[in-house]
């Protein structure tokens, strides 16, 4: 199947010349009549009791219209349990917008101040005097299961919270047999996503007609609307979520906040329109943070290199609760069923256990599970090429499944496809002449210069399909369904259930648009991020917006080109499939003349309907939707090639290369592709170098300023080549996959090995991200 | 106890037009614009000084919006991402970040402007190091930082 243009082309993005003028409108940036302000009162302690709380002073100062504590929010809004419905037996306690009797981590919401500026809001909130019996708290997944550890959920009889297991062939013998076995424990510590724009919201409640409007930066408002209507008790036609541009998400947007809900919790009780905006520390010690992963792996190889087996342990956290609505099982859950999946071997054991102990919660950020799969994985089969004294290219190609072994089920249980590890490899090896690398690193290496080279193959579990969060019983929408409507002057609106916080889904989905109809891509104007208007969607996480959104949208298109093309054949008086639609024309499909353009077959169509049989199907509002069957992902997969060169006196690490070849199936656009990878990259950069929460042995955060806990900035950051291959999914018709987390996904795995290929010659193995100065320091024997 | 919120009368010069307004001793100079005056293109991302997203430029000089009050502005001339963008000042930048894709989100993007092209205006064929080690000050999270640096070197050869 090929598509004209400009389906795949790179052209630049609508949205961003409203964004480069300083007119994007941000949460922040939304000012509304009687408009308060909300700033709330956190708990200081990782676990505490509440004894008492005093409002009266903060209640009567300048500008205060309303202290709320829990027990003011009874009533008004419900409580709510992250549970998923595939894993029955987690343990779910019950959480609640504002804490009511105990805070279970540091900065756990308790008492909220509406005022009329923020300002006078927080002025306020330092005059609320909270009385707390601090508790043990528990801060480490692996103390967290210590029988004699404290229970953080007394509901429960331990802090064991969901344990997941995969096991095919016979993994025990395999390992007792095999010729060569490597092991590692890693450790993956503790980050989150930084988008530049905090979470917030304007909540707008008018009780006159039981309606809510939220303004959120958010990635799914379809989702938030239906949260907003069960736990508010707000009839869900009622409630409207607005996303409009949105200052980053990468996963920590779309999820359910206490201090959110509690926010339009407030805005139900006052009547009045209430912004919250989380100020940065807010961010830090509330948001949705991911990894804290310590894993036990290993693989094992016969005689010549091939990999026979892999046993992982993961051990993790869900921090205090578990994330709502999606529940916190993901990474764990990923982890086991991904690890090892580009490597043909027969037998495989992964189980993953996660535990609630006193931090903020763990969930999906930007590539859940799969940068600690990859690295995990990556290193293994490094580590064994070099028990084995075989180079890692050459490892990695006998190793790899290939066009023979698809399409297959992994050992994980993911249904694949035929994906392109070995056409990736031969691409990057193309651009990165290996042989000469390794004569420069050693000449480097006698001069004191230690450079090394990574290379991590990965599986990305894009696009998810309706049946995960179906049957977990999440009211989470994994389908697109794309509106579009031909204006009187041949223009067309399209309205998608994707939304797009910078990704260029709208691009893409646009650029399907005007491609299938065949109109100029300025003809067409894509609306999303709107719960009312656009049809019921998931939004974007996963990797999903424009693989699902662009194949709704290619249905839609291809609805509305038939009925243009069937006014104009009445018109026309002749057949329909004789007429093709170029550059928003109407012309002869063989000899591509002219006939008559887009406006006068929609003028038509609106104003003279009369003109056209009833029995000739003429909307020019359409709407298709696509939901995908029997296949729970679109998996799609890449290499990452970093080239890295370690300063062992300092601990720095300084990039001289990085190449990914990435493999998303058809490609709508590109350079948004790319600029996807890029950015991805660069924040697995952040994570595999740079970021890392930093607790004391009490719990509590002692990194909660962007002083101190780093993120890459642009001085430290390599260019990255970008390589694209199409290995269409043949699940739909466009062919499409998502490519939103490869960059993120390869970045651990590639950095690791990297840094283990410089430090060869000291003998020295790191597996522990991110790797600080501190880290590569101690590793040398220097610290 | 709690006292009183001083406010102090200033008089400025904001993208061109006299601003004569009260406020509170304590704003910082970022909210004012943004509330005050509804100059919403500068943003608020870590209110001490470190991810840039405020950067504007008083007296011609690129500040932090977040490190100034706006009670220090009285007298100045404040530009922020509006006003560069109303002059033309910054197109030529502005269409090499369009046609690079050298923006997503867009947060980061006004103060990137600003201060790419104060870097132009001080160095009109600045290597890409110069432009990195320039636009080290200002977070971006979803770029990767690469596409900035790309359009920022085409403006220059465009001669921003």
């Amino acid at each position: 199947m090929t598509f004209q243009a400009p389906i795949g082309s790179s052209l630049p993005r609508d949205r961003a010349k409203r964004l480069l003028a300083g007119r994007g409108r941000y949460i922040d940036d939304i000012a509304l009549p009687r408009m308060l302000h909300l700033a709330f009162v956190r708990s200081p302690y990782p676990y505490a009791r509440i004894v008492a709380i005093n409002i009266a002073q903060a209640a009567a100062m300048p500008g205060v219209i309303r202290v709320v504590t829990a027990a003011d929010l009874e009533g008004v809004v419900e409580p709510w349990r992250g549970t998923h419905n595939l894993f029955p037996d987690m343990k779910v306690p019950v959480q609640t917008a504002l804490a009511t009797d105990t805070a279970r981590w540091q900065g756990e919401a308790v008492v909220a101040v509406a005022a009329r500026s923020r300002a006078e809001a927080e002025d306020a909130a330092e005059h609320i005097v909270v009385e707390w019996a601090e508790l043990p708290a528990v801060s480490d997944a692996a103390v967290a299961l210590d029988p004699a550890a404290p229970v953080i959920h007394q509901d429960y009889d331990g802090n064991q919270a969901f344990t997941a297991a995969v096991s095919q062939g016979d993994p025990a013998a395999a390992f007792a047999d095999a010729p060569h076995v490597v092991e590692r424990e890693f450790r993956f510590n503790r980050h989150t996503g930084v988008s530049l724009e905090t979470r917030g919201l304007v909540a707008d409640y008018d009780p006159t007609s039981d309606r809510l409007t939220v303004h959120q930066s958010h990635q799914t408002p379809h989702q938030q609307q239906d949260l907003y209507a069960r736990l508010l008790s707000i009839p869900e036609q009622n409630v409207r979520v607005i996303c409009d541009d949105v200052g980053g998400a990468f996963g920590l947007k779309h999820h359910l906040y206490p201090d959110e809900l509690a926010a339009c919790a407030i805005a139900k009780l006052l009547g009045r329109p209430l912004k919250y905006v989380a100020d940065r520390l807010e961010s830090f010690l509330s948001d949705i943070h991911c990894r804290d992963h310590t894993v036990t792996a290993r693989m094992a190889f016969d005689a010549e290199g091939r990999i026979i087996a892999m046993e992982l342990d993961d051990l993790f956290h869900a921090g205090a609760y578990s994330q709502y609505p999606r529940s916190s099982v993901a990474e764990g859950n990923q982890i086991i069923r991904v690890s090892g999946i580009p490597y043909r071997h027969d037998h495989y054991r992964a189980e993953t256990r996660m535990a609630y102990l006193n931090k903020p919660v763990l969930g999906h950020i930007r590539s859940v599970g799969h940068p600690i799969a990859c690295a995990v994985t990556e290193q293994l089969v490094d580590l064994g090429a070099r028990a084995l004294g075989i180079d890692p290219v050459t490892m990695r190609q006998w190793n790899y499944l290939d066009d023979t072994d698809f399409p297959l089920t992994s050992m994980g249980g993911i249904a694949l496809e035929k994906l392109s590890f070995q056409a990736c490899l031969d691409r990057a090896l193309e651009r990165v002449d290996v042989d000469a690398f390794r004569a420069e690193q050693k000449t480097l290496r006698d001069a004191g210069v230690y450079r090394g080279i990574g290379f991590a193959t990965f599986v990305d579990l894009t696009s998810i399909g309706p049946e995960y969060y179906g049957e977990g019983g999440q009211h989470i929408s994994a389908q697109e369904t794309c509106l579009l409507r031909l204006e009187a002057s041949g223009g067309i609106r399209c309205y998608t259930g994707a939304t797009d916080q910078g990704q260029g889904i709208d691009s893409g989905i646009q650029q399907v648009v005007a491609g299938v109809v065949g109109v100029p891509v300025s003809d067409v104007k894509v609306n999303s991020g709107d719960s009312e208007l656009c049809p019921v969607g998931g939004g974007s996480w996963g990797s999903r917006g424009a693989a699902l959104g662009g194949e709704a949208a290619l249905r839609a298109g291809r609805e509305l080109r038939g009925n243009i093309l069937n006014i104009a054949g009445v018109l026309l008086q002749k057949a329909a499939d004789s007429l093709d639609i170029r550059d928003g024309e109407i012309v002869d499909a063989e000899s591509g003349a002219a006939h008559m353009t887009l406006d006068e077959v929609a003028a038509v169509g609106h104003f003279k309907p009369y003109m056209i049989p009833d029995d000739v199907d003429a909307d020019l509002t359409v709407t298709a939707r696509y939901a995908s069957r029997g296949r729970m992902f679109l998996p799609a997969n890449g290499l990452h090639v970093a080239i890295v060169e370690v300063d062992t006196d300092t601990g720095l690490i300084a990039f001289h290369r990085y190449l990914v070849v990435h493999d998303c199936g058809r490609l709508l656009n590109p350079m948004l592709v790319a600029e996807q990878v890029r950015g991805g990259v660069v924040q697995g950069i952040g994570g595999a170098l740079y970021e890392e929460f930093v607790y004391d042995g009490a719990g509590a955060l002692c990194n909660g300023t962007m002083a101190d806990y780093l993120v890459p900035m642009a001085v430290e950051m390599p260019d990255i080549e970008v390589e694209h291959l199409e290995t269409p999914t043949g699940t739909s018709e466009l062919g499409a996959k998502g490519a939103g987390e490869a960059g993120t996904t390869g970045a651990f795995g590639a950095i690791l090995n990297a840094v283990n290929d410089a430090l060869a010659p000291f003998d020295v193995t790191l597996s522990e991200t991110p790797l600080t100065p501190t880290r590569i320091l101690q590793a040398l024997g220097k610290i | 106890m709690t006292r009183a919120v001083k406010s102090v009368a200033i008089a400025l010069k904001v993208n061109g037009e006299n601003v004569n307004e009260t406020v509170p001793v304590r704003r910082n100079l970022v909210d004012f614009l943004r509330a005050d005056l509804g100059l919403t293109g500068s943003h608020v991302g870590c209110e001490h000084g470190v991810c840039g997203a405020c950067t504007i430029l008083v007296d011609g000089v690129i500040v932090r919006g977040c490190l100034m009050l706006a009670a220090q502005a009285d007298g100045c001339e404040v530009e922020t991402v509006e006003g560069a963008d109303a002059t033309g000042r910054i197109a030529k930048l502005q269409a090499a970040f369009h046609q690079r894709n050298a923006l997503q989100c867009g947060f980061c993007t006004p103060a990137m402007l600003l201060t790419a092209a104060a870097l132009l205006e001080a160095n009109p064929a600045p290597t890409r190091e110069e432009i990195r080690d320039q636009l080290s000050g200002n977070f971006c999270r979803c770029t990767g930082y690469q596409a900035i640096i790309d359009a920022v070197a085409d403006a220059a050869e465009a001669g921003e």
